[in-house]
């Protein structure tokens, strides 16, 4: 893993911190950035992380490129000592898997899909080796997800599988993007997951929908007041899967403001997930079901 | 005071100079495309250069006025009409109680920026009055204006000078055929060095599908990638990155085929590989690029990009200085 630094025209500074998706290069991208906002920097205007690399925005009227390039050569060092542990939020995300919208919707655009006698499912169940649906939908909801990056349109999660890499779906993308995707669906593409935060264009395949509102630029739902963006990098998700009754009483409960997610707070340590990946796991679970 | 919307044009939408901070949460820098031609209207109008105008595409809108005020039109070339008698553009014009602002057609360039003295006044989203219709954020109820809108107009600074106009010098050109400047970067290691030095040497012509996500370009050879295995996570066309971020100006080719060079209300990140990033002194000049405009690329380094950046902020300057 060995950082490359190109610039992004005289206004970005563009570091691909690994070419392969992995969590040690999300860590490293994320602790780098870390430390170039600990730094303020004079001149950084933005910093983005993305899954394995991270754009710095500057106005080189006040930094010259070449010394921003310096200052952030000069953290990847600082940053590969720096301890792989992140206080951050564990949350539990309701899924209706296989509902009629996400279906409807992948119905109409069927001839842009790889296989048009299925549906989104069932494809990705097939190509990963999973023997049906269900047993795919309870892979999906069975472990945790990194959000690995913030991004695409506002407020949308890219989330990572945290299984070992041969246990990780993988699925491409339509063959052809979609001009249409329902609000809040639950989508795969390559080796991520995503939720839509809103409704419009999308490449990735249709799993389920959530209830829960993730971006909400009239800041009315309760849990979205304080800021409309719900997701963060480094959050991790779990899925949980619901059925149409409990869907319908989520969609309700916050049309009231009466939803509140469910959300922990945790520490989380990669040398020790690497070491055991079930069992850390294991834990999560238990801290997102305990009360 | 309001304005009333007799016919809101193609898309007009309301924008100031952007709402850069959010890009690390998927929200772009949104704001007028050519930026310019944005802070020439509000300055001939005494408004902030950063005060929220009118940005019109192709088609020019049709707005009542309520009260007395002063307006400026600027940016692309298509004749300006107060009750339907023509008026400079480029210039600041009074304009009475129940008078109608209408254009003709559009003659050369793409977009025009029309500034009221005191600013559209809708509220500030996330620091900005730009309207980012994805999202539903800030402009008008978060959408382009539509007939029967009334939009909010601030209080003016009283610095507004009917008349006073921007010289000639210092108005927009249209140059034709266009040259846009690349830094060449990011992932430009994945095509072959002949097939990028034919995007450099090509004619390219603006597609029809042009707008403030980005603009796409046709008529040059595909190009040619590098083998390599796909990296995990990346997917599986050779044009395909693990998702990274979209530098504001960044141009992307997905497939090899079509570039895309990504404007104010583009994604902001994705996985497609880009070959480089237009520098900023050239961003304005898109968004004046008419469907079919002939364009070449050009390579330039960096000291070259700063030297074009430089030359950019003196004609801001000249520009303030002469309607100070």
């Amino acid at each position: 893993m060995k950082p490359r630094y190109t610039f992004g025209g005289d206004e970005h500074l563009f570091v691909e911190v690994d070419e392969e998706m992995s969590l040690d290069a999300f860590f490293k991208s994320l602790s780098m950035t870390r430390i170039i906002a600990e730094r303020s920097v004079e001149g950084v205007t933005e910093i983005c992380p993305a899954n394995a690399s991270f754009q710095v925005k500057f106005d080189p009227d006040v930094i010259a490129p070449d010394t921003l390039l310096e200052e952030v050569r000069s953290i990847e060092a600082e940053a590969a000592k720096a301890d792989p542990v992140l206080q951050t939020r564990l949350i539990e995300i309701p899924v209706f898997y296989q509902d009629p919208w996400t279906h409807e919707t992948l119905m109409r655009f069927r001839e842009r899909h790889q296989d048009p006698q299925g549906t989104d499912l069932e494809y990705a169940a097939r190509i990963n080796g999973y023997p049906s649906v269900e047993a795919f939908i309870a892979a999906h909801s069975g472990s945790p997800w990194f959000v690995s990056m913030v991004g695409f349109v506002a407020g949308l999660p890219f989330m990572y599988q945290m299984v070992e890499r041969e246990r990780q779906i993988q699925v491409p993308k339509y063959l052809r993007p979609r001009t249409d995707t329902p609000k809040l669906t639950v989508g795969y593409g390559g080796c991520f997951s995503c939720i839509y935060s809103v409704r419009g264009a999308g490449g990735y395949q249709m799993f389920g929908i959530t209830p829960m509102p993730i971006f909400d630029p009239d800041q009315k739902t309760n849990y979205l007041e304080d800021f409309m963006v719900f997701f963060r990098p480094g959050d991790i998700v779990k899925f949980k899967p619901i059925d149409r009754a409990e869907y319908d009483r989520t969609v309700e409960a916050v049309a009231n403001n009466a939803f509140t997610p469910k959300i922990r707070e945790v520490e989380f340590d990669l040398r020790a997930f690497n070491a055991d990946i079930k069992g850390y796991n294991a834990r999560l679970e238990g801290m997102i079901n305990g009360d | 005071m309001a304005i009333k919307v007799l016919n809101p044009g193609l898309l007009t939408s309301v924008q100031d100079l952007g709402r850069p901070g959010y890009f690390h949460l998927g929200i772009p820098v949104s704001g007028a495309m050519d930026r310019y031609a944005m802070r020439a209207a509000n300055l001939l109008v005494g408004n902030d250069e950063g005060a929220a105008g009118l940005e019109a595409v192709f088609v020019g809108p049709e707005l009542a006025f309520e009260e007395d005020t002063v307006v400026a039109v600027t940016g692309a070339d298509m004749p300006v009409k107060i009750d339907g008698e023509i008026q400079p553009s480029w210039t600041a014009l009074p304009i009475k109680a129940g008078q109608v602002l209408s254009f003709d057609f559009l003659t050369a360039g793409a977009r025009i920026y029309i500034a009221v003295a005191g600013g559209i006044d809708v509220p500030v989203a996330l620091g900005s009055r730009s309207t980012y219709p994805i999202g539903a954020l800030g402009g008008f109820k978060g959408r382009a204006i539509a007939k029967g809108d009334e939009l909010p107009v601030g209080r003016p600074s009283g610095n507004a000078a009917s008349g006073r106009s921007v010289p000639d010098a210092l108005r927009r050109e249209n140059p034709v055929p266009v040259e846009l400047r690349i830094l060449p970067g990011l992932y430009d290691h994945r095509v072959t060095k002949a097939s990028l030095e034919r995007f450099f040497e090509e004619e390219w012509k603006v597609a029809p599908e042009a707008d403030r996500m980005g603009y796409r370009f046709r008529g040059g050879t595909p190009l040619e990638f590098n083998e390599r295995e796909q990296p995990f996570g990346a997917g599986s066309d050779p044009s395909n990155i693990v998702d990274s971020c979209y530098p504001y100006g960044s141009v992307q080719v997905p497939g090899g085929t079509e570039p895309i060079i990504l404007h104010r209300d583009a994604v902001s990140g994705g996985g497609y590989f880009m070959i480089g990033t237009v520098i900023s002194a050239d961003m304005d000049l898109i968004g004046q690029l008419q469907p079919n405009t002939p364009t070449r690329f050009s390579r330039v380094t960096m000291e070259e990009a700063l030297e074009a950046r430089r030359a950019r902020a003196a004609m801001l300057d000249h520009l303030r200085m002469a309607l100070k």
